[in-house]
């Protein structure tokens, strides 16, 4: 398998053109649902950027926006300084892969390949020229003459990938690349794909529900729901501080407590499900009684069998259901509020434990105030 | 002990799915190999004035079996300017009916399968409804349209687009007009089957790829119906040839296709065996295209696997 570090690092992603595509309030609705409501978005020239969300989000619509499959009811669409709003799917620089691949069940792999050169009108040594090139990038050059059901998953998806690339597209879109691949074949096309497309520096939107899939592959992400954009940014961005609810748990997982401000521009909440008050790194900027979410990943809190030297930031509990995940053991730890917690514990933290855990075992956790994040909404 | 019983038995007797698959087989063998094996040994006998009006074939003399085949139908079948005549005219009325049906009913058939889908049901319904009348009286129901004083002719002569009445009638256009009326559903229904199953995606693809929607329907919708087209244009063919109520009410008296004169034949000459030969040539004239779209069905089969 191929591993991060012969990943080809692309250029920076072009800081000259911090908006080589812009989406300005993008709204969408189909009858009385609005599948896209108000999106606005920038993306850099070269960047792989994510679409996140869980099916109905409204990212499929968005995506096919972009590609001009169909028509925005308000807002702009502008690709390299160009309004395409507008634009039929087929004046568009625009070329998408579609989540069924689509290929031409009629016509050869290089056929397929061809198909769009054909249609610019280029010459027959250029189109060949153009379409080994592109299938000789996804290593399909030797099936160029087998048809589309005599290839594998993996193998129809490098096709449609070439079929997309051959144009040379300012922006290319994936629709949910993976989707109808093997769990198992999976995440080695996540490397695969993600290197042919850096290696082709080509601005791409990938729409995914996967998480992982979005945190393998993309430079930055947005997470969708309901139609709106929730938080844009880096996958680690999104991942240790994510805004909002929905992006710190559809990001991982994550314990959420909902915290009142403890008094004027404080550094404590005070939470019903614990006994002490959770302590954030920073003051807040706010009046006593706010109430607001507060999220704390699994792997960072520390579980011990003696009681935590802290006066806040800590739960005590029993051990209600543990699970070996191999690189990590997820535990659930009963609070005596009745609140379960998820803790992860590493192999090694799990053996630097006083005794070997076990159900019904009782148990101390603690974290640090950096780990806590507070989310707007 | 029971069930080992009834295994027993399940053994022997035909699976369900072979008895679903010789019910129409059997139907088949039955009424049509049967009578089509009279109708051929028919063929080879001779005129006898007698009930039935020809000889046997098949003759038990003092112990010695003889069997009579008499060739001379076939060449006098195959030979006679009228025959031929009425075996090239039907062919041709039957391609050029197969023509016209494709090209009124693919654009048809194309605009059904993309209309909104609770649209679809209502419009093949509509074109299925003259069905249910007789088939015999929607025929004779064009005389009334057709005819000189009839619907279509005053229409025209009201709104002076013509001057006379068009002659529609008892010539071939009323025969093909007829045709094609009558044969249009055979040719839409698979046609249609075909157009509505096609995934879309494919050409949401080849417009994101650059093709204008014509592009998309001549690279993409035509290559892809193809075997459609042909297996429901061969559905038209085939009995189109043999035809007989539509030229018979309303193509004119030169319009002489096949199934007109075997009908002289038997009924107005009682020449069974000569009206036999034509029958049994016509049939062997439509085994090349009946082959073909045995092969075209399979092939179709195969690639849905």
């Amino acid at each position: 398998m191929t591993n991060e570090a012969t990943r080809p690092q692309r250029p920076p992603a072009g800081k000259s053109q911090p908006d080589f595509v812009q989406i300005v309030d993008v709204v969408k609705t189909f009858g009385d649902a609005t599948a896209v409501d108000g999106v606005s978005l920038s993306i850099r020239k070269g960047e792989l950027f994510a679409l996140l969300g869980s099916s109905g989000c409204g990212k499929s619509t968005l995506l096919r926006l972009m590609a001009g499959l169909d028509t925005p009811d308000s807002g702009r669409i502008i690709v390299d300084g160009q309004d395409v709003t507008r634009l039929p799917t087929y004046q568009r620089p625009v070329n998408m892969m579609f989540q069924s691949y689509a290929l031409f069940p009629h016509m050869t792999v290089e056929g397929n390949a061809a198909y769009g050169l054909k249609r610019e009108g280029l010459g027959k040594a250029e189109i060949r020229e153009r379409v080994a090139a592109a299938l000789d990038l996804v290593q399909m050059g030797k099936y160029a003459l087998r048809k589309p059901h005599q290839l594998s998953g993996g193998q129809q998806q490098r096709v449609a990938l070439a079929r997309s690339l051959v144009k040379r597209p300012k922006l290319l879109l994936l629709d949910e690349p993976m989707s109808a691949l093997d769990k198992k074949i999976r995440q080695e096309t996540q490397f695969e794909l993600g290197n042919i497309l850096y290696s082709v520096g080509v601005t791409c939107i990938l729409v995914t529900h996967d998480q992982e899939e979005a945190m393998t592959m993309a430079d930055r992400l947005a997470v969708m729901n309901e139609g709106r954009i929730m938080q844009v940014g880096t996958p680690d961005e999104v991942y240790e501080s994510p805004t909002c609810r929905f992006a710190a748990e559809f990001i991982g997982s994550t314990n959420l407590f909902r915290g009142v401000l403890a008094g004027d521009e404080s550094r404590l909440f005070r939470c019903a499900d614990l006994d002490v008050p959770l302590q954030v790194q920073n003051p807040m900027n706010a009046r006593a009684g706010l109430e607001l979410q507060l999220s704390l990943r699994p792997e960072r809190i520390t579980m011990s069998y003696r009681p935590a030297q802290q006066e806040t930031n800590h739960a005590a509990g029993s051990i209600e259901q543990f699970a070996y995940m191999g690189s990590y053991t997820l535990f659930y730890i009963r609070l005596a509020s009745g609140r379960l917690m998820a803790v992860d514990l590493s192999r090694s933290a799990v053996r630097a434990l006083e005794r070997s855990p076990d159900y019904g075992h009782q148990v101390y956790l603690s974290w640090g105030a950096d780990q806590l994040v507070v989310l707007d909404k | 002990m029971s069930r080992n019983v009834t295994g027993r038995i399940a053994g022997w007797l035909p699976s369900g799915r072979t008895l679903v698959i010789a019910v129409p087989f059997t139907f088949l063998l039955v009424f049509f190999m049967v009578p089509f094996a009279a109708v051929l040994q028919i063929s080879f006998a001779d005129v006898q004035l007698s009930v039935p009006p020809y000889t046997p074939i098949l003759d038990v003399k003092n112990g010695i079996v003889r069997i009579v085949l008499d060739f001379d139908h076939y060449r006098s079948v195959l030979t006679d300017p009228l025959y031929i005549g009425a075996y090239v005219y039907s062919l041709e009325v039957a391609t050029l009916t197969t023509f016209l049906c494709l090209i009124v009913g693919y654009p048809a058939c194309y605009l059904i399968a993309r209309a909104d889908p609770s649209w679809r049901n209502l419009l093949m319904m509509a074109l299925l409804l003259p069905f249910w009348t007789s088939y015999l009286i929607r025929v004779y129901a064009w005389i009334g349209l057709l005819k000189s004083q009839g619907l279509i002719n005053d229409v025209l002569l009201w709104a002076h687009l013509i001057d006379e009445p068009l002659k529609l009638y008892h010539n071939n256009w009323g025969l093909l007009i007829g045709m094609v009326y009558n044969y249009l559903p055979y040719l839409m229904l698979p046609l249609y089957a075909h157009l509505v199953k096609m995934d879309t995606t494919l050409l949401e693809a080849a417009g994101n790829l650059g093709a204008r929607p014509w592009q998309a329907f001549l690279t993409i919708t035509l290559p892809m119906s193809r075997r459609a087209i042909v297996a429901s244009c061969l559905l038209v063919f085939i009995p189109a040839v043999g035809e007989y109520v539509i030229p018979e009410i309303l193509g004119g008296s030169n319009s002489l296709m096949i199934g007109r004169v075997m009908w002289d034949d038997f009924f107005v000459n009682t020449d069974w065996p000569v009206a036999s030969a034509a029958t049994g040539a016509m049939v062997l004239l439509l085994l090349l295209p009946m082959a073909w779209f045995q092969r075209l069905q399979r092939r179709e089969m195969e690639a849905a696997r």
